[in-house]
């Protein structure tokens, strides 16, 4: 009975101590020094690099060097950073489970949650209704002062500096003599004393042979000398109609035509702007010309129609 | 010492559970998982050149003569805005680097969003209960795509004007409110008074950087919450997710995306020039210029514009819907919609209501595949219809008759996209080819 007491003991012990020699698991893992050298010499080539950018910034700020000094500092550490992962350190395997997402009896224990809250309380739709109101018109309220950001609308677009005797002047400010402008030409101009930058300002005169006009009834004395202007803001998209298409040998090309760089709206110069092709929805605004007694080009009034991109209520014509 | 700072934290936060959980956390292998990384690092490189470049910007018309280091528009009278990112770009060490790469990351951002919505799309990982994340992801491209119109839009230079005009001829075309809304925006008519640009250069570099921020937490939130999709395999299930945990081979693997992500945009910041405001001078709404190509990501919306036939809606001569609002606002709309709508249109068509965790092979959802490559199809046609004036230039095209192939294009080939493509997704499932490989 001893000995097998004895014997079972040692056994037990013998078995410990294995069990402590030889840990259970996978047996550990041989370093991998060529990868780990290669992540070395990585990080070193980073540091170089990193260090280039500083010397380079002072030396002699180039953007081309800089850029590749950073550029490389940065890779060379994302290389070391893929050897590692790959080839360094291990990469361990995983398994967990997903989370339980539908709880029928927490769904009902909330509702009856919520109920709880509503007990002995009587006109409930009205609270919530009152509730509701209170906090809207709250809101409405708080929100009210973000129309102090901007002008009424209506206001500001009817706005033109176009009036009758107005003389037009080039970007320098220069009176423009009717007589200078060949046909061909695509020549900007503005109101004289005007805010340039206003939508309304720019328009762009042209001149056609008399014979190739062809405008509404109403607007047969706008074309002086075949001198014509329009609005250069093209009403599709608001971009400047700062291209014209002008056939130099016909009949290779349909008539003289204004065309916006932006969608391509085009718009014929001879019959008063309406639209030739492109999406824009409208005529180019005529502005009517003069010329005065010192042979300068004047406005004979104002734009035939709103210029600009279009809204909601705007007049087409 | 990291048993110190482990011990320290835990003592004081009880945060032992959530370091293990975290160390152990499991991501499934597959590099179309990395897209919405690249998106996500784009974003960090963002922020931080975007910080860098608050301190030289100055968002303001002001009118001044320009002194500085690009002799070809020296005493030209240019906007504070435009004079002070020609200072940053000439004048201040390292700035054209950080800009550039500030706006190479912003073209790279958008591009990785794209391209991961397009992995969800074709894999069905928009199932329940990921539908609702897609509403966070599709919210954010929508916003990444204003943010990158509103930061070029910053410098005031012809290409920034010329965006702005179109987008305030937009906005003038939303029906009824239109003229009204333009008006509050721009604090008057466009281009705007002394408000305009202050409003946007706070829009670009705190609101929507902060809206964004937090729709990136909600979104990698939700993912945390549900853990990541899987592409079906041995042992992976519905129940579980299989992959490599983060310590210490995937924290490394990720570290080295963001890092090469940075890397590759310094690169393109240093080496590729973008967005060179010094040659398109500055704006004044009476300018334009001929083949004038804005950021990619805008593309689709000019494409819009240019393709919609002259269109108004009208009565009695006066206009109601104005034509701007077709390819400038309804197409965006409808293309987002879909999107939104996408993951309760498949619920409704397939009766499939259950929820999913193992992904589909692109060719094992022959009908879904075609769809979405129609869908494709067509956003992609109309943003090549974007730059048509380009292709119409360099090919000797004719302009007009190209518009019309697009339009015709643009309804043609969705169409026969979606009969090839759930051909071949029908083939590929028969077969199990491989549609790159040869070997199979």
């Amino acid at each position: 009975m001893r000995r097998w007491l004895i014997a079972a003991l040692v056994l037990l012990l013998g078995k410990l101590r294995r069990r402590r020699a030889l840990p259970p698991g996978p047996p550990p893992r041989e370093p991998d020094r060529k990868a780990e050298n290669a992540t070395f010499v990585l990080l070193f080539l980073s540091m170089l690099a990193s260090a280039a950018f500083v010397v380079l910034y002072v030396a002699n700020p180039d953007t081309q060097f800089l850029g590749l000094a950073v550029g490389f500092a940065l890779l060379a550490l994302a290389a070391a950073c893929a050897v590692a992962a790959k080839r360094v350190v291990p990469e361990v395997q995983g398994e967990e489970p997903r989370p339980q997402l539908l709880h029928v009896d927490d769904q009902e224990e909330t509702l009856a949650a919520l109920r709880q809250g509503g007990e002995g309380v009587s006109r409930k739709r009205f609270f919530l209704l009152m509730g509701g109101g209170a906090a809207g018109l709250l809101g409405t309220a708080l929100l009210a002062p973000a129309l102090s950001c901007g002008p009424d609308a209506s206001r500001v677009l009817t706005r033109s500096p176009w009036h009758r005797g107005r003389r037009l002047v080039t970007e320098r400010n220069e009176p423009i003599v009717a007589d200078g402008i060949v046909p061909g030409e695509l020549l900007t101009a503005f109101p004289e004393g005007a805010r340039k930058e206003q939508l309304a300002s720019p328009v762009v005169v042209v001149r056609v042979r008399p014979d190739e006009l062809d405008l509404p009834e109403e607007r047969k004395a706008w074309a002086p000398d075949g001198l014509l202007a329009y609005s250069k803001i093209c009403t599709h998209a608001g971009c400047a109609v700062s291209e014209y298409r002008y056939p130099l040998h016909d009949p290779t090309a349909p008539g003289p035509a204004l065309v916006c760089p932006c969608h391509y709206s085009t718009f014929s110069v001879t019959n008063g702007g309406n639209l030739i092709f492109g999406p824009a929805g409208r005529p180019l605004p005529q502005l009517p010309l003069e010329i005065d007694g010192d042979g300068h080009l004047v406005a004979a009034g104002d734009f035939s129609g709103r210029i600009g991109p279009s809204w909601w209520g705007v007049r087409r014509g | 010492m990291i048993r110190g700072a482990v011990g320290f934290l835990d003592e004081r936060l009880g945060a032992a559970p959530l370091l293990k959980k975290t160390l152990k956390y499991v991501f499934p292998d597959h590099w179309t998982f990395m897209l919405g990384e690249i998106a996500l690092y784009a974003f960090v490189i963002l922020v931080g050149t975007g910080i860098y470049l608050t301190f030289f910007f100055k968002p303001s018309y002001a009118h001044v003569i320009y002194h500085g280091e690009y002799a070809p528009l020296r005493g030209h009278e240019v906007t504070k805005a435009y004079e002070s990112t020609l200072q940053l770009s000439f004048g201040t060490k390292g700035g054209l680097l950080l800009r550039q790469t500030h706006h190479w990351a912003a073209n790279v951002f958008v591009a990785a969003i794209v391209v991961h919505l397009l992995r969800i799309l074709y894999t069905g990982a928009f199932r329940k209960p990921r539908d609702l994340n897609v509403f966070v992801g599709a919210t954010l491209l929508a916003i990444a795509v204003f943010e990158g119109y509103a930061g070029y839009s910053l410098p005031d230079d012809l290409l920034s004007g010329m965006g702005l005009a179109i987008g305030y001829a937009v906005m003038m075309s939303i029906p009824i409110a239109g003229a009204w809304l333009a008006a509050l925006v721009w604090g008057g008519e466009f281009p705007g008074g002394g408000v305009f640009e202050s409003r946007l250069y706070i829009t670009h570099v705190l609101i929507v950087p902060i809206v964004m921020a937090v729709l990136i937490s909600i979104h990698l939130g939700i993912i945390v919450r549900q853990k990541h999709t899987q592409f079906p395999g041995p042992g992976r299930t519905e129940r579980n997710v299989v992959g490599s945990r983060l310590w210490p081979s995937y924290a490394l693997r990720a570290t080295s995306l963001l890092l090469a992500t940075a890397g590759v945009l310094f690169l393109l910041g240093g080496l590729v020039q973008i967005n060179p405001i010094w040659l398109y001078g500055p704006y004044h709404p009476w300018e334009a210029t001929n083949g004038a190509q804005p950021d990619w990501y805008v593309g689709w919306l000019i494409g819009a514009l240019r393709l919609m036939p002259s269109l108004e809606i009208h009565a009695f001569g006066y206009t109601l819907v104005p034509n701007a609002f077709f390819g400038g606002a309804l197409f965006p709309l409808i293309v987002f919609t879909l999107i939104y709508a996408w993951p309760a249109i498949e619920r409704r068509i397939t009766g499939d209501h259950a929820r999913h965790e193992l992904l589909d092979r692109p060719r094992d959802a022959p009908w879904r595949t075609a769809t979405v490559s129609a869908f494709f199809s067509w956003v992609a046609i109309v943003f090549l219809a974007g730059s048509q004036d380009q292709v119409a230039l360099h090919f000797h095209f004719s302009y007009v008759g190209l518009i019309w192939f697009f339009r015709v294009a643009s309804i043609a080939v969705p169409v026969l996209v979606f009969f090839i493509v759930r051909r071949a997704a029908r083939e590929l499932a028969a077969t199990e080819l491989h549609p790159f490989r040869l070997d199979g």
